[in-house]
């Protein structure tokens, strides 16, 4: 949580027809924070964002900037501005004319805004390109002027729609730093939306993780990954072996729980609070799964074993797919390559034991 | 075999290129060729150079009032029909609009209709509204057969606009007014001036509803029309049909060459 909320979003809902695009969100982001909104497609991130823009307006709730009413406050008033998903450069001005276009009405001598403009173009390293047309100008440097033109405003806000979408991969992996690095520099707040989960991880401060437009949980990427609340978020963060299961009983400080594919295991509690005979779920991450062979010394809490059917090997690591007897989902283990494990790990059709430490079992309440 | 073949009806086609280009633009040589021509039958051959039939054109009193006639229902007349055509199209394309395509039907109907059944309509309405005939009653009419062209052309530009560009500049502090001038206009700038030219071209050389329309004041094709009942006035007809090709092909080069402009310059906005 951060201490001070300076965007306020509460119970904000917005209907199109009769789809719910948003449904009662509420959301408070913390000044100079990098806050994600993380969901599939369709799930109301952006509109919630173009709430934020004031593109939309809410059909119910508040939201409130730096403690100002701003639901209803049009666009071109807003302390706000955003950095659209295809960039939208004005195709008829150069690069110069689009980054110094939100400056008109403050009616600058030429040689103050020349010299507004050529600070963030060294901000967004693109010093003596203001000459230059939209169409000579790549991806990645579209990108950074539809960021300039945006920054130059000075906003209290950066919306950010799908920034590196557009991006080819390496690129977007060297944007993610700049645009962290770049928020750094300036100190704005940024909001911004994304549907890969990977991004959002690496570049936020916090994330909320949507779905049909409702914020599920909200959370530090840590919090997020190593403990989901909710199915949803604990699939939707990187790979999770995922089963049904319900509380048998409770055990000191741990939950007995039965499942049908891994049998009864106990799990470490944790904050959240099951009654006995609860329907509930049981997530256990790749990477906090092992193969136990007999040499190995460490001891399990908790263990299965069945047949390796299929790899996929990642080069610096890979996943190994357990068929367990009785489930038609395979259990996906992950090991690191040290030393050529993977590759000899990856032989054949071989029966194998796998191990977890119970700490490692995390229970999701069904939602 | 084959590429002999592809020889012979490739040279086809090369004759009948030359063949249909003549077909059209020879008649339309006829008439710079004959106001040269000192004489006043339209005939071969011809009997010697003059530039009589120019300085009887540039001295008639009667064509100068209808050229400025013409030009004073032209002029507005494209203004208008080019203003309503763009908040059509701006409305056909920004606004997911109930019954958009019955609309845009209902547009092009003038275009479909008869003009002759047009003029009538007209001038029956104008005489029950107590609305006398002038330039005026034929600016009226033009703006209707012109409001459809000016929607086409405009349309066809705007839907290939790419709306974030308009967000983006409310999103920089711009009221929607100025957004449409320093966004929207500007872009939509080559389509404007293709439909402006288009609708003027339309009304000064319109023959059907100005001469229904019309008061006592003749537009250009009415006097040329009204010409033409005197073979001695022929030639002079000529070269006032000259003057005015020169201009139009002078008109038609302008306007190629800003749209190739416009094109040049819009296509980096369709990422």
């Amino acid at each position: 949580m951060p201490e001070s909320s300076f965007i306020s979003i509460q119970g904000v809902s917005k209907h199109f027809g009769s789809i719910v695009a948003v449904d009662s969100v509420d959301l408070e982001i913390g000044k100079g924070e990098f806050f994600a909104l993380l969901g599939p497609s369709g799930c109301g991130k952006t509109t919630l964002l173009r709430m934020l823009a004031g593109f939309e307006i809410p059909s119910q709730g508040e939201i409130n900037i730096d403690g100002e009413q701003m639901s209803t406050v049009p666009p071109y008033q807003r302390p706000v501005n955003m950095v659209f998903q295809n960039y939208a450069i004005f195709p008829h001005l150069n690069v110069f004319q689009n980054i110094a276009f939100g400056l008109r009405k403050d009616r600058l001598p030429a040689d103050e805004l020349e010299k507004r403009v050529s600070d963030v173009l060294s901000l967004i390293k693109m010093e003596g390109f203001g000459e230059r047309k939209p169409d000579e100008l790549s991806g990645g440097q579209r990108q950074r002027v539809a960021l300039a033109r945006a920054l130059i405003k000075k906003p209290k806000v950066l919306l950010l729609d799908e920034p590196l979408g557009a991006l080819d991969k390496n690129l977007r992996e060297q944007m993610q730093l700049e645009l962290r690095q770049l928020q750094k520099i300036v100190g704005v707040t940024f909001v911004f939306v994304t549907h890969d989960q990977e991004e959002a991880l690496t570049m936020s401060d916090r994330i909320a993780v949507m779905s049909a437009g409702k914020v599920l949980e909200v959370g530090s990427p840590e919090d997020l990954y190593e403990h989901p609340q909710t199915r949803f978020v604990a699939d939707f963060l990187g790979t999770m072996n995922v089963f049904d299961g319900h509380i048998h009983a409770r055990d000191g400080d741990s939950y007995i729980v039965d499942t049908r594919e891994l049998g009864r295991i106990s799990a470490r509690i944790e904050s959240q609070d099951f009654s006995k005979g609860e329907k509930m779920s049981v997530a256990l991450r790749p990477e906090n799964l092992q193969i136990v062979n007999s040499q190995s010394m460490t001891v399990m809490d908790g263990s299965i074993s069945g047949v390796m059917s299929n790899t996929a090997y990642f080069g610096n690591s890979a996943q190994i797919y357990v068929e367990l007897e009785g489930s038609d989902q395979p259990l996906v283990v992950s090991i690191q390559n040290l030393e050529g494990a993977a590759s000899k790990a990856a032989h054949g059709n071989r029966e194998v034991t796998i191990g977890w430490s119970k700490s490692s079992v995390l229970l999701l309440k069904d939602a | 075999m084959s590429k002999s073949s592809l020889n012979s009806s490739s040279g086809w086609l090369r004759s009948y290129t030359v063949i249909y280009l003549v077909f059209i633009y020879l008649p339309i040589l006829f008439l710079p060729l004959f106001s040269f021509n000192d004489g006043i039958y339209v005939a071969f051959p011809m009997s010697g150079f003059t530039l009589n039939w120019w300085a009887e054109m540039v001295n008639q009193p009667g064509m100068h009032k209808a050229l400025w006639n013409s030009f004073s229902v032209a002029v507005p007349v494209c203004l208008i029909s080019t203003t309503l055509g763009m908040m059509g199209a701006k409305a056909l394309t920004t606004y997911k609009l109930y019954g958009a395509r019955a609309l845009t039907g209902l547009f092009t109907l003038p275009l479909v209709t008869p003009f002759l059944i047009l003029g009538i309509a007209l001038l029956i309405s104008f005489d029950n509204y107590g609305i006398d005939l002038s330039l005026f009653t034929v600016g009226v009419g033009h703006v209707l057969i012109c409001v459809p062209f000016s929607l086409f052309v405009l349309l066809s530009r705007m839907e290939s606009f790419d709306r974030s560009l308009e967000e983006v500049a409310l999103d920089l502090g711009e009221t929607p007014w100025m957004m449409f001038w320093r966004v929207t206009f500007p872009i939509a700038m080559p389509g404007i001036v293709a439909s402006l030219l288009l609708t003027f071209t339309i009304s000064f050389d319109e023959f059907l509803l100005a001469f229904f329309l019309t008061g006592d004041a003749s537009t250009l094709p009415i006097f040329i029309w009204s010409q033409l009942r005197f073979p001695g006035k022929l030639p002079a007809v000529l070269a006032l049909g000259s003057a005015i090709l020169i201009v139009t092909v002078f008109i038609v080069i302008v306007a190629e060459l800003m749209r190739r402009k416009g094109s040049a310059n819009s296509t980096e906005n369709v990422i």
